[in-house]
């Protein structure tokens, strides 16, 4: 299982989110990583060794070629987290909506 | 109509709005009085918090502990800055993962709204990158059509 720290580190760059968003379109090379972005190609490379060890992207072998796509269980960890905190939080106050429904108002100060 | 919104301002912040159906006054304390919070502020089912430290006045340090009870959890830390009884809260909060995540400043009203109460949570991030290191790339992923399902179904 991908490490969330390791993402999120990784997700902290701007460039390297723009990476990300570039593939989600689809497998492509370093190459055509870098045509956006005012870069040199060992500059975007530095960048995607960082997405790979963060298990967000996967790159294989084609010749001399090592074409990218986003990692799928990297991306699903992070989706996962966020609906869990989302989901945490409506629970939560669905929660202390039962709690305040148990103080009263003029006895309210006794509730413990 | 879904009672909970989150969603960003800015390139800082993060709102998150909830109705409920009890004054502010008991609002407020749920949110400052250890013995309440620790009912509520929990998480997914099955989670606790054992250790909560919640110093309401200026200055007065937060400290909540949770557990899943089968060895994982994690901590939230953080400081009060201002208070002003049963309307407003403003304090920093990090969390522990164990490493620290960067401050982020929350500030929570509390507003009358007829016989209930209206709760905006507004949170500031250092900068747009840690917002979006948050948010940002899941909502990118569709995660946005979660969202609006999940307010659904409150």
């Amino acid at each position: 299982m991908p490490s969330l720290d390791a993402a999120f580190s990784a997700l902290s760059d701007p460039t390297r989110r723009a990476i990300l968003a570039r593939l989600a379109l689809g497998e492509t090379t370093v190459m055509k990583l870098a045509e956006p972005f005012e870069m040199t190609q060992p500059a975007i490379s530095r960048h995607l060794k960082v997405l790979e060890g963060a298990g967000l992207i996967v790159r294989r072998v084609e010749g001399a070629k090592r074409p990218c796509r986003l990692a799928k269980a990297g991306m699903e960890t992070i989706d996962q987290w966020l609906a869990m905190l989302r989901k945490a939080l409506a629970r939560n106050y669905d929660r202390l909506d039962e709690i305040l429904a148990d103080m009263k108002p003029e006895g309210g100060k006794d509730i413990k | 109509m879904s009672k909970m919104t989150l969603k960003t301002e800015g390139d800082r912040h993060v709102v998150v709005t909830r109705r409920f159906a009890a004054p502010p006054e008991a609002v407020y304390r749920a949110h400052t009085e250890p013995k309440l919070i620790q009912k509520w502020l929990l998480g997914p089912d099955g989670w606790t918090m054992p250790v909560c430290i919640n110093e309401a006045r200026p200055g007065g340090k937060i400290r909540y502990e949770w557990t899943n009870g089968t060895g994982g959890g994690f901590y939230v830390t953080g400081e009060y800055l201002e208070l002003k009884p049963y309307t407003r809260l403003v304090h920093v909060e990090r969390m522990h993962l164990p490493n620290a995540t960067p401050d982020n400043r929350v500030e929570t009203t509390f507003d009358p709204d007829g016989e209930g109460t209206l709760m905006t949570l507004r949170m500031t991030l250092p900068d747009a990158e840690t917002r979006a290191a948050m948010l940002a790339t899941g909502m990118e992923h569709g995660m946005e059509a979660s969202y609006v399902r999940l307010e659904g179904m409150i």
